[in-house]
Order: structure tokens, then sequence, then C-alpha cells
């Protein structure tokens, strides 16, 4: 009969449209360059938990993208991963491994430890030969401790004090190098990390905008959202643009009404028998 | 069957090009490189740059030779001969023939670095006003540099309150769109009511996530109505990256002249005439610089009030039509 209709897949990548692309690709045309998250991620552990940081640009190609994005991705209540590389990739590797952790919990009843994600990601990583390019910095506090930890596109891993991923890396690890020290407090944590990203912000291309800083520590996680602002818009026209109505030419116009939909409403009087 | 002839003088000055359609048409145009022969490829990347052609800009280079060997094997011509040929062909260059070139079964374009975007051309931007929002593109279609419809449909109606616009390959829009169509029809039928914004949102994301390594070609920006009327604006590269915007979102080949636009001319909490009047005139600017997106405007706008009815106003633009 053949493939007539088709049905939504059982998840997984599809392939069907290789062959085309190939084909596309060997008379010359170029692959459109994918949102990459130029980025600066950093992570860092002090004396009561573990602080994440990143900065909020998506570029595509030289251009940016969105001048406020978020780069720390939510994977359990205890657990928070920032991700670099292509955007599509560091969002859809979090999002599956974060569904899959709430399934473990269910399963096992328990919080979900850091270990358990890292494994989870570094082994679809691995299968994906770094061909799927998310460079992540996980982090999180479960029953054993803080923990944080590096995960890299073909699925190696590391387990460090301190830890930055992106093309910012390097500007913030000198930071890290300089002024880390064990035992840090809160607030110095937050501190450096947040100095350690500006250094990416404004020395790193491919990072820019703001800093967003998450903290994890003993049953409670705080995701400061654009913690600092330190490059603000302050060249816009106060006045602004302003149009006269009527100043575009319109040739032709339709106006619909969307009729409201009529709810049906459970209840009323019961048949009768 | 393949029926083109080239000649070309490649070395040095600029070149004089002449296509010749067999058996009846003859076509001249400078801009036109044609490189020919056995080492047709390297050629090419030499025609390409401008120091070898007067610093003109270089418009189209068609490449013959090894790629088309196996296809319809063309004589190997002396250097001599063509020269010759070519010399005879650039008196004819009074002559100036309208160009038709129709493409070959085999599609043997080299497109000099052309990006898969760059195709069709498209532009396309979503706004947020106050309870109201904003998607508008523009109407051309073309085929590279030839335009091939004035009146083409990138904005689409998922429901009532929702649409999507389409930028990219436009094949692939359009596929995307059938497909996107039919997945919310099931939606539809299975839970009795339509899909929120925020769903159709990851919906699309999930079906271009799915061909990471084969990925459709298309930037779609989506545009709807969520709970209580709150408007929703979205954009997504290739591969299903959202990126959701509280003021306006741009695609398309034009989007580097529609993000400066944009950014210059949108103010939040717009009411619906000044969103309309703010996103036309962004759009028309913005492809008034870019060659391959134009002719024409579509805006939907889409306005709840909060006794009246919700609105859906469309209109066509009208803008320069080069």
């Amino acid at each position: 009969m053949g493939r007539m209709t088709e049905l939504p897949t059982k998840g997984g990548f599809s392939f069907d449209l290789c062959t085309r692309n190939d084909m596309l690709l060997k008379n010359g045309l170029q692959m459109p360059p994918f949102r990459k998250t130029g980025t600066t991620i950093v992570g860092l552990v002090f004396q009561d938990g573990v602080v994440l940081g990143a900065d909020t640009r998506a570029t595509e190609g030289p251009i940016v993208a969105d001048k406020n994005c978020e780069k720390i991705h939510f994977m359990a209540p205890n657990i928070y991963c920032c991700g670099a590389g292509t955007a599509a990739d560091t969002e859809a590797v979090t999002d599956m491994v974060s569904s899959q952790l709430q399934l473990h919990r269910y399963a096992t009843g328990r919080e979900s430890r850091v270990v358990t994600a890292l494994t989870l990601l570094k082994s679809h990583l691995f299968s994906y030969q770094g061909h799927v390019s998310a460079a992540l910095v996980l982090g999180g506090f479960d029953v054993t401790g803080p923990h944080l930890h590096t995960v890299y596109p073909h699925g190696s891993t590391d387990t460090l004090p301190f830890a930055t991923m992106g093309s910012g890396s390097l500007a913030a690890m000198s930071v890290f190098e300089s002024k880390y020290r064990e035992g840090l407090t809160r607030e110095e944590g937050i501190e450096l990390v947040a100095e350690a990203i500006c250094a990416g912000i404004f020395n790193d291309l491919g990072s820019g905008s703001n800093v967003d800083v998450c903290v994890i520590t003993e049953g409670k996680t705080e995701y400061l959202r654009n913690y600092q602002l330190p490059n603000p818009r302050t060249y816009i026209s106060s006045k602004g643009y302003t149009f006269v109505k009527g100043q575009t030419e319109v040739l032709s116009t339709k106006i619909t009404s969307i009729q409201p939909k009529v709810e049906a409403v459970e209840g009323g009087d019961a048949m009768e028998e | 069957m393949y029926k083109l002839i080239i000649k070309i003088n490649v070395v040095g000055k600029l070149g004089r090009v002449w296509i010749a359609y067999m058996p009846t048409q003859l076509v001249w145009d400078k801009r036109f490189f044609v490189v020919f022969g056995q080492n047709a490829s390297r050629c090419s990347k030499q025609v390409a740059s401008p120091k070898s052609h007067g610093g003109e800009k270089l418009i189209r280079c068609l490449v013959i030779g090894s790629a088309c060997s196996h296809s319809h094997p063309l004589p190997y011509l002396e250097k001599k001969k063509v020269y010759f040929l070519a010399r005879s062909i650039s008196l004819l260059s009074s002559l100036s023939f309208p160009l038709a070139l129709s493409s070959p079964t085999n599609h043997l374009y080299s497109l000099a670095a052309m990006s898969i975007f760059e195709y069709n051309g498209s532009a396309l931007v979503a706004m947020v006003g106050k309870n109201c929002f904003a998607i508008a593109s523009d109407r051309r279609l073309g085929v590279q540099l030839q335009t091939v419809a004035t009146d083409f449909q990138r904005v689409f109606k998922i429901h009532d309150r929702l649409y999507i616009g389409l930028s990219g390959l436009a094949t692939d829009a359009q596929t995307m769109y059938q497909k996107l169509v039919f997945r919310h029809k099931l939606y539809q039928l299975r839970e009795e009511r339509d899909m929120k914004p925020q769903t159709f949102a990851s919906l699309v994301s999930a079906l271009l996530y799915e061909k990471r390594f084969g990925p459709f070609f298309c930037q779609p920006v989506i545009a709807g109505l969520g709970d209580n009327d709150e408007p929703f604006i979205c954009t997504m590269d290739c591969l299903g990256a959202k990126e959701l915007a509280k003021d306006f979102v741009v695609s398309g080949t034009a989007s580097e002249s529609l993000y400066g636009a944009c950014e210059s001319m949108y103010k939040p909490d717009m009411e619906p005439e000044e969103l309309f009047e703010t996103i036309s005139q962004a759009l028309l600017s913005s492809v008034d610089r870019d060659c391959l997106s134009g002719w024409g405007g579509y805006v939907l706008l889409v306005y709840a009030a909060l006794l009246t009815p919700t609105e859906v106003q469309e209109k066509i633009l009208k803008g320069r039509m080069d």
C-alpha cells in the first residue's frame, strides 16, 4: 500500500531528507548557519552548594539572534544545566534528560541525583559521536552533596570544583584561576561567578548582554534571571517613531470577526427515564 | 535534455558571456560568467573573486565541465577555438536579448556560495502590541534572481487565533505547513479544542528537531493569542531552537535589515492602528535593502478587544515592485 499517511513518529531522529540535502550540498548550496549560543557558561562549588552562571546572547552566524535568551536549563528541582553549542541541541538534550529524570523520580520515589543526569547526558551524546553539538555545565545538590560536572559534545565528562565552557571560557577561567578558593560563602560565590561571566561578555564576541545566575543549595534553588544588566540600551530616541495613521499605502483590506465559540456546559436537568 | 553551450574568456579582463540556448535564443549579459572545461571548478573560484573581472559583482556563475560529463558530455574545445568564438560573440554584444534561462533537468548550477535560504527569498516579521499582534510577510517568490510570483502566501492560518509564517525554501515551507495542519487537526479531534500557541511552538520545534541531521530549510515565525488574549510570538531557526520574544521576531533573507528597522521603530504597548503602521513601515523599508524579497507586503493583524469580538485584519500593502 505504501505510506499514504504520515503518522506521528515514535521519537528519535528521522533521516528522510538527508538524501535531498546531500544533493543540494553537492550542487553547491551552502548549509544555513544554525543558531548557536556562542556563550560563556560557568559553574562553581561553594561551601553550601553550587552556583551556575551564563550570559544571554544567542548568535546566528555573526548576527545576534536573541539578546536575552535563557541558557540555564531546568533538569530537576535540585539540578540545573547550562548549555553551549548549537542552541537546538542543548535545548533538546536538556529537555529530554529532564523528562527522563522526572520519570525516574516517579519510579524510584526519590530526589534525582546529579550523576544520574550526567550518565544520561553522556550516553546520549556519545551515541551520536559528537554530531549533537551540546557542551554542558551540569550542577546540583543531592543527598550526596554538591556536584559540578562538565559534559563535552563527544560524551566525555569532568568533575571539577569550578568549570567554564563555551567561546568565552578562557576569559572566565582566567577570573576563576586567580580568585577561586575553597570554602567560599554564598555572596562571594555569586560575585565571583558574575565577575567571570562579565569577563566573557566584555572580552568574547560570542557572548554578551546580561548575566544569569542560579544558586543551588540543600533543599533550595534560586534562579536569578538577569542578575546583572551591564549592557543597558541607552541610545533609544525618547520620542521614538510615530507614523501617521494612513501613511502606509494599502491595496486591499479584509476584516473578519472571529465568532466566539459556543461552550457546552455539563449539568442541567437529568434526562427522564 | 541539456541544451546549453557556453563559451567564456576567463582570463584577466572582464569577460563577456553569452549563453546560447540551442537552437534559437542568443543571450548576452556581461554579469554572467560561465566556466567551461576540465578545470571548471577551479576556474570558477578564480572568476568569483572580484579582481578577475574588474571588480564587478558576480551575479551568477555557471560551471560546466566535470560536473556534467556524466550527464551530457560536451566536446572539449581547444583554447584557440574558445577564444575565437568568444571574440566573435562579443561583437554581438550590441544585441541584448532578454535573458531566458530555463534550468535543465539535471541541475548543474554552482551557486557561488549562495545559501539555500537565498534560493527563494523571503521576509517575515511579527510584533506584539496591546492586546493585539501583527504578522507580516513579503509576497515575492523567486528562483534565485528571477521573480516567479508576486502573490505568494507565506503566512498561514492554523486556527482562528494562531498563525504561522514560514520563511526559507518555499517547498519546505509548504510541506511544513501541511504537516502542521495535519497534526493540529489530529489534536483538535483528540482534545476537542484548539492548540495554545505555546504548545504549538513546542510542536513545531519538535518537528524541526526530528530532522536534525537533514533539516527542513525553513524558519518559522509563530504568532497567536494565548490565554486571556495574551499575544504570543516566537521564532525558531531551522533546527527548532525557540526564541520567545516579548517585542518582535524576524526571519528571512531580509532579517538583518528587519532587526535594525524593528529595533528603531518598535515601541511597547502600541494600539492596533499604530502597530499596523509600524510593522508595515519596518517591513517595507527592510525589503528595500534586500534584492530577494519584497514585491508588495501582506500584513495580518489580530486584535482582541474586551467587549467586541476578536477581529482579524488582512491587508495587502503597496510596495516597490523591483
